[in-house]
């Protein structure tokens, strides 16, 4: 019996490769898709042919202009930015609670957690919707952030709290012993300790809220689409846009977001994903 | 005075023991917002639901949902899209991150690679699959070309054009946890197993799968969770109107079309009654396949 080296241990082995094959088959397939996109933004018109017969970057101006990117990209990143701010400010405290008590009722409350993690956005949407009509919120971007908040919220605090809970308390108690205060032991010691934890969050909910499009689609008006929305309204209107202009513009979409997902993985690592996916199954 | 003091005193130790004391304060805020913003709404919604327009009853939107089978069907087409997205998704993501597992080369950009079609963004793998899966596309030119078929098959504005986008916008996050779990079993497990005279194969089924067990399980609701939702590709790639027609549609229709938010709070909670059921079904089916402890970090 032959003990693996781990160096080979990816490319040996009977069904490397079958597995390595159908990778290879998806990523291809992926790849003329993309490119696909792309080629066409780039297109003057392509129809019925291998490749286009003549390409330009008008579609991108047109884009750019038609659609008013500027100021959706103004309000997805006002909106993003506002909804980690909010989640962080009201989740980290949170989640120091949930890692350094156990108390009666934390079970209803881990639950109330869960909840708007698990349940698909729709179900929540539709009647958040609805409230925020009746309470004339929704349209603007505050009803925007209202509804993205609900899913980050519990994400901030789902990974935050086995985070926390890792820090020696008996750091605190030092501190305390040396004379800090609860304000004092919160900023001088815990915060700095966190830090790497509230940026993991932080990004990941930026990365998150970008993406969002149920909640973001249901209750924001004219001004406050993200480019997500925008960009679906505009995909789902065929014949008023012209379709490479639509391409150019998820085109955008996709670089934004690709940047934000490399930020993303400077900050953080797939296992602090999984601490975070530890707290959603009740065992 | 100083024996009231003295009771306060005692009544904060008391509730200091149980694990309440100024610390859970801070957990007020939170609470607070996410009753107001998701606990009020729901339940708002769920009594809306139970309130139908045309009256008849507090039941009678429920019983009107299943009585049209324009409307129950969409629970049956939801399901036909997000189960089997989500088992492929975390079915492929098992052998491919068993692969991954360990240090070796090139095992970093492999797996940015295959991450990073997180970021495509629904609308642009619509539009990509409508270009490249099109009738005119590239896929069915070369199908065409080397002879495989005589015309171009439709893969678009029907079931399997939605399959194939929550193909692709869900296996790079099912993978990305798959692999983090994995990475979590401790490798000296498998290397005691191969001494002691186990083949790759009995490795595997009888070391990994096991200890793999309660993350794939958690892999499979969350890529459950996130196929169920599905809304855009459904109406973009798909054949909203017939084929297509997920249980979102039908909720979104009832609300911003025919403007009846009973029936819209209706379809809306079904459908998180119908998906919290599959979560269960899951969890029990697993509670009984795993006994004991892993000890390792995918626990």
């Amino acid at each position: 019996m032959t003990v693996p080296t781990p160096r080979r241990a990816g490319w040996r082995g009977p069904y490397a490769w079958i597995v390595w094959g159908g990778v290879a088959f998806f990523l291809l397939n992926l790849a003329a898709l993309i490119l696909s996109v792309v080629v066409n933004s780039f297109a003057v018109t392509w129809f019925g042919s291998w490749l286009p017969s003549a390409f330009t970057t008008a579609w991108y101006t047109d884009a750019w202009r038609e659609f008013g990117l500027a100021q959706v990209l103004t309000v997805t990143l006002l909106v993003a930015l506002a909804v980690v701010g909010l989640a962080l400010l009201l989740g980290v405290p949170a989640a120091y609670a949930l890692a350094r008590r156990d108390f009666a009722g934390k079970r209803p409350v881990m639950l109330l957690l869960l909840l708007p993690v698990l349940l698909p956005p729709i179900t929540y949407g539709i009647p958040l919707a609805t409230v925020l009509y009746k309470f004339h919120l929704a349209g603007s971007m505050s009803g925007v952030i209202a509804a993205n908040l609900v899913p980050a919220l519990p994400f901030v605090v789902l990974v935050l709290t086995p985070f926390i809970e890792q820090i020696d308390t008996n750091l605190e108690s030092a501190a305390r012993m040396c004379g800090a205060g609860t304000r004092q032991v919160f900023t001088r010691v815990l915060v700095p300790l966190v830090v790497p934890g509230i940026l993991a969050a932080g990004i990941l909910v930026l990365v998150r809220t970008v993406a969002m499009f149920e909640l973001t689609f249901l209750v924001s008006g004219p001004d406050s689409q993200t480019l997500i929305v925008a960009l679906y309204s505009a995909a789902f209107t065929p014949g008023i846009r012209a379709a490479q202009a639509i391409d150019a513009m998820a085109v955008v979409y996709t670089l934004l977001s690709s940047a934000l997902l490399v930020l993303a993985l400077m900050f953080v690592n797939p296992t602090q994903i999984v601490a975070q996916v530890k707290e959603v199954t009740p065992e | 005075m100083a024996a009231t003091g003295a009771a306060r005193v005692v009544l904060r130790h008391r509730l200091a023991e149980r694990g309440i004391d100024r610390v859970l304060l801070l957990l007020v805020p939170a609470v607070l917002v996410l009753v107001l913003l998701f606990l009020y709404p729901m339940l708002y919604g769920v009594g809306l639901s139970l309130q139908p327009r045309a009256g008849g009853g507090v039941l009678a939107n429920y019983q009107a949902f299943f009585r049209d089978s324009y409307q129950s069907s969409t629970v049956w087409k939801t399901m036909r899209l997000a189960l089997p997205a989500a088992l492929v998704n975390v079915g492929a993501s098992v052998p491919i991150a068993y692969r991954l597992r360990g240090r070796f080369r090139g095992r970093r950009p492999l797996t940015a690679i295959l991450v990073l079609p997180v970021t495509l963004g629904t609308v642009l793998v619509a539009d990509g699959l409508l270009r490249y899966l099109g009738p005119k596309g590239w896929f069915n030119r070369v199908l065409l070309d080397i002879g495989l078929v005589h015309e171009p098959i439709r893969l678009i504005y029907n079931y399997w054009g939605v399959l194939f986008s929550l193909l692709i916008t869900g296996f790079p996050f099912a993978f990305l946890l798959v692999l983090s779990y994995m990475s979590g079993i401790d490798p000296t497990l498998e290397r005691a197993a191969a001494t002691l005279g186990a083949g790759p194969w009995q490795r595997v089924r009888h070391i990994t799968l096991p200890l793999l067990t309660p993350g794939l399980a958690t892999t499979f609701i969350l890529a459950f969770v996130l196929a169920f939702s599905v809304f855009p590709s459904a109406n973009l790639v798909g054949e909203p109107a017939n084929e297509t027609r997920v249980m979102a549609i039908a909720a979104y229709q009832a609300a911003f079309e025919k403007y009846d938010y009973s029936m819209a709070a209706t379809i809306a909670v079904l459908m998180g009654v119908f998906e919290l059921l599959v979560i269960v079904l899951v969890l029990l089916w697993c509670g009984r396949l795993y006994t004991g402890s892993t000890g390792g970090k995918g626990a």
